[in-house]
């Protein structure tokens, strides 16, 4: 197993939730490299804010994009080259509040790419505010009197905008992430993976999760069948949840329904200039 | 009239195809042997309102439009009641009688013939062309060429609407043939898209924003010929970061769009000086602040595009005056965005946008960057002397880091003062060698009486009036064509003899003359205008003579 480790020194504070992450992130990634995807076609792109330091962590191909922005960068490199698999480590507030609508758009229209939201239901590297995923009435410095919002679902949000890979993960359970991602991986379209991950240092939720977290097989579902398992929990307090594969269903993925350029073609000006005489 | 330089305005309501009947008669005379210069007007929306094309025809090459108008072709009242004011003496009013009740001039029965024809209301244009040959003397074999090139759908029926016109029209005036042979006819927008393809671009992306839509139809419609990949976008924000995302992983990327667009991008055009990522971004202005009116003419964004980007940036911003200009400067914006790994400014407007232009190509090749060897471990920051590190992408041998935070040679992020400073200094050098590029290129025009103490200014579409204005009045007449990194030798060699300095702008504030006051020009009086049309030549003439 390759280590896939760079020289930068880990900031991440003491048994923060990213850990996992990155450990189940290298895991699937050497799995890959077992199965005989090249390392060099691997690229990572991150967000901005903790779990987008994980790009600077791994020896791999990385662009550390602008906040919210880098699943539209993402969508940028795997249209340029159909050959690369396209892994975006993004966290709550860029994938829902600063960059939602690319978000949404991505999976509506089946980019060949996978999305990991690290998912620590707050801004954390800002020093702990709500994001569109904290429960309602989570005390921060800019709400100290309880977040006025109430959550949104974010695997409701995906399975309406038509994503065709749905799941859970917990970034406590190490081997059931790194299976996810290589299925993700492997997923032809859009990938969405949510990692509940406890920010030990702002919102420690670990207790909360070990109680409530539980598997579900890995099977086929009905949207009706997967949307009764994405709605169990609420995002306040209410509720068991369920981690695992909820949805996925094959459709052609945009890249391939777009892409009409080809390598090394010389572009036919003299044909497009006669159209104008 | 004279029949050697003249023009034809074409009007009706939103709908009743005024602007394809524009071309249409555009490329009669073109087929003719003329030079022709189209101005589209039009309105924000889809049916109703008024819409004109106006058409100037000449010998020689027309640089700029005429107020005057010799041929008034009105489809519908309200352009008899905007135009006849501007109809020259001897000028030639042609109108669809079935809709118009008084009026002098030649009145052809077009909505009767379509409605005998059997055909749909929008055909009524072909009619009127149909007879506007006849009465010009154009022959039918002519005009037959040319609906046949331009007409996809229901030729037949056209052409016999056509005939039936042409039939029953009286011949008033004579159009030579010229010996020239026909050229192309480009709009700003179709030759900056043929430019990119030229020197290289594979990945396109916009959300549509007038006037700079025209870019996003022609690739999606040419993509096949071009080799380019279209991509529409949920907003700006998502189009340039796209367009980053593909340019780190190779592929030579460009986007289009106008001022408020513009504006949404600029988070993303830090991150692509930052990241050395390639990428050219063609914003055509339109009036602002803010939306602005969507569909006129502007030159207001051209301090905001050079100081658009949050930290120490320098960034091509190249301002291409005509078709020909478009062509070359966009293939010449997307290799020096390769070359100096780096952000490219294409400043143009709706002028250049939607106005057609005779085309003739100016050569323009694809030049490749700076690419890694392959040896020893690959850096994608190499601190090297020049401050262009060579570029590697993914697919390929070793590990390509990109990131929008300061970092390291190898690309991972760093907060230590010294790693902080090295970078910044390593992109200083870069922004210093592309000052260097600025003033090695042909990057100043210069027209008119070269040695004329009188000297207009101007950038961008204003080149076509002020030239010929300046030709017309014996005066010099300079445009830069390159404004960041300005060439400062090159316009202060160009201005060296200047005693009085007049700046010619489509703004209101007088931008390009305040831009040259940063490099110590002072300039001495200002002609601008901001009503969202272009210069017409008369009116330019006219000011720069009450002034000198």
């Amino acid at each position: 197993m390759e280590n896939l480790e760079t020289y930068c020194p880990n900031t991440w504070c003491p048994g923060c939730g990213n850990f996992g992450v990155l450990a189940a992130a290298k895991k699937a990634v050497n799995s890959l490299l077992g199965q005989g995807v090249k390392k060099e076609n691997i690229v990572l792109v991150s967000d901005i804010g903790c779990s987008s330091k994980s790009t600077d962590y791994l020896d791999l191909n990385s662009f550390d994009s602008l906040h919210g922005r880098s699943i539209a960068t993402a969508l940028g490199v795997a249209l340029a080259n159909p050959e690369l698999k396209v892994i975006v480590f993004i966290g709550d507030g860029g994938a829902l509040n600063e960059g939602i609508a690319h978000l949404i758009h991505a999976a509506k229209r089946n980019s060949n790419i996978v999305v990991l939201m690290h998912n620590n239901r707050l801004f954390a590297l800002t020093t702990g505010q709500f994001t569109a995923v904290s429960p309602k009435g989570l005390k921060g410095k800019s709400t100290p009197e309880g977040a006025p919002e109430e959550p949104i679902n974010p695997l409701e949000l995906m399975l309406d905008s038509k994503a065709s890979f749905i799941a859970r993960a917990y970034s406590s359970k190490i081997d059931h992430l790194a299976s996810l991602i290589e299925k993700a991986i492997k997923h032809e379209g859009f990938s969405f993976i949510e990692i509940l991950q406890p920010c030990v240092s702002f919102f420690n939720n670990l207790q909360f999760y070990n109680e409530k977290v539980y598997e579900v097989e890995d099977e086929e579902r009905t949207k009706e069948e997967a949307r009764k398992l994405i709605e169990e929990w609420n995002y306040n307090g209410e509720g068991r949840i369920p981690l695992g594969l909820l949805y996925s269903e094959k459709r052609e993925t945009y890249e391939s329904l777009i892409n009409k350029s080809s390598k090394g073609k010389e572009p036919d000006i003299k044909k497009c200039l006669q159209i104008h005489l | 009239m004279n029949t050697k330089d003249f023009s034809v305005l074409i009007g009706g309501a939103a709908g009743q195809g005024s602007r394809k009947a524009g071309l249409i008669i555009a490329k009669l005379f073109n087929n003719l042997g003329y030079g022709v210069l189209i101005y589209d007007d039009y309105q924000s929306l889809i049916k109703g309102g008024h819409s004109f094309s106006l058409i100037r025809v000449s010998e020689k090459e027309p640089l700029s439009h005429s107020q005057e108008i010799d041929f008034l072709l009105a489809l519908d009242q309200r352009t008899i009641e905007e135009h006849e004011k501007d109809l020259s003496k001897e000028g030639i009013v042609v109108f669809n009688k079935d809709r118009i009740e008084a009026c002098e001039g030649t009145g052809l029965d077009i909505e009767t013939i379509v409605k005998e024809c059997k055909g749909i209301p929008i055909m009524v244009n072909i009619a009127l062309i149909g007879g506007f040959a006849k009465i010009t003397g154009i022959e039918w074999n002519v005009l037959e060429q040319v609906l046949r090139k331009e007409i996809d759908r229901e030729i037949e029926k056209n052409l016999e609407i056509a005939r039936k016109a042409f039939d029953g029209a009286q011949s008033i005036i004579e159009i030579k043939k010229l010996k020239n042979n026909p050229r192309p006819l480009l709009t700003g927008n179709e030759a900056v898209a043929l430019g990119g393809a030229k020197a290289g671009l594979e990945t396109y992306y916009a959300y549509p924003m007038t006037p700079a839509t025209g870019i996003l139809h022609y690739l999606a419609e040419r993509g096949h010929d071009l080799n380019v990949c279209v991509s529409q976008l949920e907003n700006e924000i998502a189009v340039i970061n796209a367009a980053i995302g593909s340019a780190y992983a190779g592929k030579r990327s460009m986007v289009g769009t106008s001022g408020g667009g513009f504006a949404l991008m600029t988070e993303a055009l830090s991150m692509a000086v930052q990241a050395e990522t390639p990428v050219v971004i063609v914003e055509s202005q339109r009036p602002g602040p803010a939306s602005g009116v969507a569909t006129y003419q502007a030159q207001g964004d051209l301090l905001f595009s050079l100081f658009a980007g949050h930290g120490d940036i320098v960034k091509f911003v190249v301002a291409p005056g005509d078709a020909n200009e478009a062509f070359y400067w966009t293939g010449k914006a997307m290799n020096l965005a390769w070359k100096y790994q780096t952000p490219a400014i294409v400043l143009i407007d709706k002028e250049l946008s939607e106005s057609t232009y005779d085309f003739s190509e100016e050569e323009i090749k694809k030049e490749e960057g700076k690419m890694w060897d392959g040896k020893g471990e690959y850096k994608r920051y190499l601190d090297s002397e020049d401050g262009i590190s060579p570029m590697a992408f993914p697919g390929a041998k070793g590990v390509v880091k990109a990131t929008s935070y300061e970092h390291d040679e190898f690309g991972i992020t760093t907060e230590d003062a010294e790693a902080v400073k090295k970078m910044q200094e390593k992109r200083m050098r870069k922004f210093e060698l592309m000052k260097e590029e600025a003033e090695k290129m042909r990057s100043v025009n210069v027209f008119g009486n070269l040695k004329s103490k009188t000297t207009i200014v101007c950038f961008g579409s204003v080149k076509g009036a002020a030239r010929e204005t300046a030709e017309r009045l014996d005066l010099k007449m300079v445009q830069p064509l390159v404004l960041e990194p300005f060439p400062e030798k090159q316009v202060k060699k160009a201005l060296e003899d200047s005693e009085r300095i007049i700046c010619v702008e489509n703004n209101a504030s007088g931008q390009l003359a305040k831009l040259l006051s940063c490099f110590g020009i002072k300039v001495d009086q200002k002609v601008l205008k901001y009503d969202g049309r272009p210069f017409f030549r008369e009116e330019l003439e006219e000011q720069i003579k009450k002034i000198i």
